[in-house]
């Protein structure tokens, strides 16, 4: 037979086109990850079809009826080393293909692209630096690094690609990351995996990989409002965090200008790089990461601001590059000297939001 | 002494003892002789001990980590404990240990009312530790230390308004931040010294039992197994405590 | 030459015993308050086949809501309270007392050539827990059921749902103890009440097997002890170390939890395995092939089982080195598993090998652990795991093991000791159906749980995308055949105790002490102590034995 019929050839690419044993590869690591897979799958094969093997063929050819006495053997000292030393090869090459991969998987590139995920009971609420904001739906680009900056707003979650092979735990309290480069334009399966509550099930999306043109008109097309910087800013002014972190010489706060990336020297004598995660927890948890040569009266923002709001606080400040910047944001809103006064003295006191200028105009 | 050694004696001491009948009448029917019930009765209540040593592992852990992420709190609600009745509790329990060790031999050399009075002195001794648990419970319940029931942080916030302690330690003010979490150091406090007083609570229940059997003759005839292990088991629960009180007592005390 | 090693006596003249462990005493008091480690296996057996089949018709309700892609048969909440259900009765009050609780019980201090286990009093209280769990676990369901899933995720538990959480994890804690104290009994037994002549290495495989489940029974239950504790008290005074509010961390409930939880996955197969070797040597008539090694082995996955819990958070936030710490000692884990299936493979080479019951679920069980064994190691793999975990993927994964192995080797060491246990045979016809038909069940319902992992379908979803039916479909097919599988040994095993073969001594004709008594045992199990002179597995001492009773008949 030198040619499969016509026929059964519709019929089988039909059949795999229906039911596909596995997700389509829509990321640059998608075939990786199915590399190793299908690797998996054949050395699993071989294993399953040489005990298979064994147990039937010896189960024919030394049942009772063939092989009336047993005989007496009590091991081989060759064969357990063999059947040592081979899976456990097999299994450390799984291993070092698999930590290769998963390191590759959560060691986002420097250019990669953030996206913030804030996950809650029970949809995901996707919001673009520009300040687009999506429901249950993430827009993207093919051939362009995303980096994904997950937390949840209440229990555990997962947010889960099966397209991209990429999955990430979405835990309340602490950021966690996953990154991926889409490489086919598409609609894809966007799940929550971790079981959290009631509509569990419900938690599910798509992911909507366009062309870079295509991408860059959804972009103007849906952007509404102002971008995630816009949005810290606002929130900076607001929750009076100039009153302490401002240009001033003796300010009480550390100035915040190109603070996002730096290495901190804290209170301590740890250094830390302030990334995502230690600005967020700078904001929440201030007395564990007060800077070096500061006091520690910053008061915790804990259950004033969502995690949205510490998003776009963040977002406003990996933007804030210049002193010049700072200013703007400063000049627009003012404070009042008597309140001023007041969030210097009493420690854990909240400082009152300012009661003229008020949010003030804040320039683009 | 070692398994096949017992199980050597074990039949030697079948065969001495003869048919089924001649044994002590408090040898249980599925052992073979007297030492291997000793013995294997011993070995399971050492296995017991070490599943309780697990048991309070998870609770350690929990505190080891929580202590490391927020030592300043943990050293400001350490100071608040009060460190006149965590040591007398301390040498009440040492000292619960040394009657329960003289009962032990009481029991070993058949002194019958030697053993009563050491085991009473024991209970007495258990329920101090647990009056002076009460009054230092009670204490935190005034001062509104109890976390999640009645909890302030003001004493943390500004520590001069608790003079005795600011006195002894002169701690700074801590941050509303970290001020909070000395909550968690209360959480876990009272989480480590209730579980522990749950086993003191069971110790000393089956020491009303004890006393009530020695005072029978149960354990002065030869078979002081019984005693031997709720030894093992009491020294546990005092060892758990000498792991408890510096933990929690003794955060940064110096000066 | 017949193609069964049956050696039953003549049915004409046989009876049964009339002193045995059954006939000793009768009256409930007698049974209720009894000592008697036989008696205690048989309260066990039917505890947990009462509780087994409340699992699996929780499970009927599960593979019926998912018969169609939307959540149309139960509202979701319903749906979230039955798929718990289901993980905690069948994890808490089937799977892990299953072969140590019933078989383990049984047969143990007579594989050691005892009277009874060291500390029969521990052993009743050891099932007056598990009672009292169970009834505390029904409660639960019966007055709103519990929706957190089997893991108790925080801080979904303490802070997120109004279900019965504190009973349920009161009921686990319960069950945890009774789990505690039988493995403590069984440690004890086997160090001090070996008979004269057991050395260690003359011990059944079964033995061993058991000491390590018991190992980590004792040492890894208590984590989880503290660890419901501390939900509990979370969820009542509103403060607790898992709540990022507070300063605590839900990850830390991961690392305690999942402390426990992974080596109760060992100590579920361990005991199956024990079970599995025993069933294949007397249906080879051969002594397992590296007796050595499979002894070792059995200790080196409950050693080793202590050091790999993170491998279920790989994707949870923990740093990428702590993974790969976690993913090579998973890797190491499997190695011991893949040791003993070659092994009892080759204890088939040149044997003499006839296909009862036993060692039909025994060839079932070599099959389906090598599948769920190796899919292990897929997840094992943090690459891979990526993609596969939290899919249905890993619900395939452990019920191969679970249920592919743990279950068949538990019907394969029921079927093997029933005759010693009841004096009686089953029938073998219709055991032998059950028993492919179990197996055809189990592979119809769980294969394409693998495809659907693959193609992403997350667990613990009432509902699914279409495209995820037709597989969801062939499962609950299979899963229709499979409880037909399991309803039919009921049936016939509560048949067998009027209507069965009178079995004799030792109707499989195997080596253990246990199969050298009456059928079933005297209370005592020996009228004296025997004394071991031969190795386990000793066919050739058995040969003897055998020639020496004819020749005395006579």
């Amino acid at each position: 037979m030198n040619h499969i019929s016509p026929v059964i050839w519709q019929f089988l690419s039909h059949w795999l086109h229906n039911f596909p044993l596995f997700p389509p590869e829509a990321s640059a690591i998608a075939p990786q990850m199915d590399a190793l897979y299908f690797f998996m799958v054949l050395v699993s094969l071989v294993g399953l079809t040489l005990v298979v093997l064994l147990v039937v063929g010896f189960s024919i050819l030394y049942s009772k009826e063939r092989h009336p006495k047993a005989v007496q053997i009590e091991g081989s000292t060759l064969l357990e080393a063999t059947w040592t030393i081979i899976p456990l090869g097999l299994f450390l090459v799984m291993f070092v293909w698999g930590a290769l991969l998963y390191f590759r998987i959560y060691t986002p590139p420097a250019n990669a692209m953030n996206i913030y995920v804030v996950g809650k009971q029970w949809m995901w609420k996707i919001e673009h630096p520009g300040g687009q904001h999506e429901i249950d739906e993430l827009h993207i680009p093919t051939g362009q690094p995303i980096q994904l900056t997950l937390i949840s707003q209440d229990v555990f979650h997962s947010f889960s690609i099966p397209a991209f092979r990429v999955k990430r735990e979405v835990i309340p309290g602490r950021y966690t990351t996953v990154w991926f480069e889409a490489t086919k334009v598409g609609t894809y399966h966007l799940f929550c995996t971790q079981y959290c509550g009631t509509g569990h099930s419900q938690m599910i999306g798509w992911v909507v990989v366009m062309s870079p043109e295509d991408f860059r008109k959804w972009l103007a097309n849906s952007t509404s409002g102002d971008s995630l910087a816009q949005n810290g800013e606002r929130l900076f002014a607001s929750l009076s965090c100039n009153a302490c972190h401002n240009t001033q010489p003796d300010a009480r706060g550390p100035n915040l200008v190109g603070v996002y990336g730096s290495q901190l020297t804290l209170a301590n004598g740890e250094t830390v790089t302030a990334d995502d995660a230690y600005l967020r927890q700078a904001i929440l948890d201030p007395s564990q990461h007060v800077t070096q040569g500061y006091t520690p009266i910053m008061p915790t923002y804990q259950g004033q601001i969502s995690e949205d709001g510490v998003i776009a606080l963040v977002e406003y400040l990996k933007n804030l590059k210049t002193d010049y910047r700072l200013q703007q944001t400063l000049n627009t809103t003012e404070i009042p000297p008597q309140i001023e006064q007041k969030a210097g003295t009493a420690a854990g006191q909240k400082p009152a939001p300012p009661t003229s200028g008020g949010q003030g105009e804040v320039k683009p | 002494m070692s398994d096949s050694t017992a199980i050597a004696n074990g039949a030697a001491a079948a065969v001495d003892e003869g048919h089924h009948g001649e044994h002590p009448p408090y040898q249980r029917h599925h052992f073979e002789s007297v030492t291997q019930q000793f013995d294997a009765t011993n070995f399971a209540m050492w296995l017991f001990l070490l599943t309780e040593i697990m048991f309070f592992g998870g609770l350690f852990t929990a505190y080891l980590i929580m202590r490391n992420w927020y030592y300043p709190a943990f050293v400001e609600g350490s100071h608040h404990l009060s460190i006149f009745w965590g040591t007398s509790n301390t040498a009440v329990l040492i000292t619960s240990s040394f009657t329960m060790a003289m009962g032990v031999w009481c029991a070993e050399t058949r002194r019958k009312s030697g053993l009563i009075l050491c085991l009473v002195l024991t209970f007495v001794l258990g329920i101090m530790f647990l009056c002076i648990k009460g009054i230092e419970w009670h204490a935190e319940w005034v001062d509104h230390h109890v976390p999640g029931l009645r909890y302030t942080v003001s004493d943390f916030l500004n520590p001069a308004l608790d003079p005795e302690v600011y006195h002894e330690y002169h701690d700074k003010p801590l941050s509303l931040g970290m001020a909070d979490k000395t909550e968690m150091y209360f959480f876990l406090y009272f989480a480590m010294t209730g579980m522990h007083a749950l086993h003191m609570v069971v110790g000393i229940s089956i020491l009303v039992f004890m006393i009530f059997r020695a005072r029978q003759g149960a354990y002065t005839t030869g078979h002081i197994t019984f005693v031997e292990n709720f030894g093992l088991y009491w020294h546990f629960v005092d060892i758990i405590w000498i792991f408890l009180f510096p933990l929690l007592y003794l955060v940064s005390r110096h000066g | 030459m017949s193609s069964t090693i049956v050696s039953l006596p003549d049915q004409s003249t046989a009876r049964i015993p009339k002193v045995n462990f059954l006939t000793k005493e009768n009256g409930l008091l007698s049974w209720l308050l009894t000592g008697d480690h036989k008696r205690i296996a048989t309260l066990y057996l039917i505890s947990i086949t009462f509780f087994f089949f409340i699992g699996g018709a929780l499970a009927g309700l599960i593979r019926l809501e998912l018969l169609t892609p939307q959540s149309d048969l139960m509202a979701a909440d319903t749906y979230n309270k039955v798929f718990t259900m289901h993980g905690l009765i069948m994890i808490f009050f089937f799977l892990v007392p299953s072969v140590p609780a019933t078989i383990g019980n049984f047969v143990i201090p007579m594989m050691v050539g005892a009277k009874d286990l060291a500390l029969p009093k521990i052993n009743l209280l050891s099932w007056y827990l598990y009672i009292a769990a169970g009834i505390l676990m029904i409660y639960t369901m019966a007055s709103g059921g519990v929706d957190t899933g089997w893991t108790f995720t925080t801080p979904l538990s303490t802070h997120y749902l109004n279900t019965n959480v504190i009973p349920a994890g009161l009921a686990v804690f319960i069950a945890g103890f009774s789990s505690i104290f039988t493995g403590l009994n069984f440690i004890v037994t086997i160090h001090k009440m070996r008979c004269p002549g057991m050395t260690w290495f003359r011990l059944p495989l079964f033995v061993w097997s058991n000491y390590a489940a018991s190992i980590l029974m004792v040492l890894g239950t208590p984590v989880l002890a503290i660890t419901l504790v501390l939900v509990v008290l979370e969820r009542t005074i509103h403060i607790g170390v898992f709540d990022p509010q507070y300063g605590g961390d839900p990850l830390l409930f991961q690392h305690l939890f999942w402390f426990y939880s992974h080596p109760a996955v060992y100590i579920m197969i361990l005991p199956g395995m024990g079970v599995i070797s025993e069933v294949i040597s007397t249906f080879s008539r051969k002594r397992v092939f590296g007796y050595t090694a499979v002894a070792f082995s059995s200790v080196a996955i409950a050693v080793f089982g202590f050091f790999v819990w993170a491998h279920h958070m790989f994707i949870m936030g923990i740093s990428n080195y702590a993974a790969l710490v976690f993913s090579l000692l998973t890797m190491l884990v499997a190695v011991p598993s893949a040791i003993k299936i070659f092994n009892w493979a080759f204890t088939l080479y040149k044997g003499s090998i006839t296909f009862e019951t036993p060692m039909l679920y025994a060839i079932g069980f070599m099959g389906l652990f090598t599948i769920g064994g190796m899919t292990g190691v897929f997840l094992g793999a943090t690459g891979t795991d990526i993609h596969l975990t939290e899919t249905y993927f890993v619900v395939a994964h452990f019920h191969f093991v679970m249920v592919g192995g743990m279950l068949m080797a538990f019907l394969s060491g029921i079927h093997f000791w029933w005759p010693k246990w009841t004096g009686r045979m089953y029938p073998e016809k219709i055991s032998q159906f059950a028993a492919v038909t179990t197996y055809i069940g189990f592979n119809l319902t769980f294969f394409p749980q693998f495809i659907l992992g693959t193609l992403g379908m997350p667990r613990r979803y009432a509902a699914y995308p279409p495209e995820f039916q037709v597989l969801n479909v062939f499962s609950t097919a299979g899963a229709s055949v499979l409880g037909v599988g399991y309803l039919l040994p009921v049936l016939y095993l509560t048949w067998s105790l009027k209507y069965g073969a009178i079995a004799g001594n030792n109707p499989w004709q195997a080596t253990g002490l246990e199969w050298q008594v009456q059928s079933p045992p005297l209370t005592e199990n020996f009228p004296e102590i025997p004394v071991m002179d031969h190795e386990a597995y000793d066919y050739e001492w058995l040969e003897r034995q055998q020639a020496k009773e004819v020749a005395s008949v006579g």
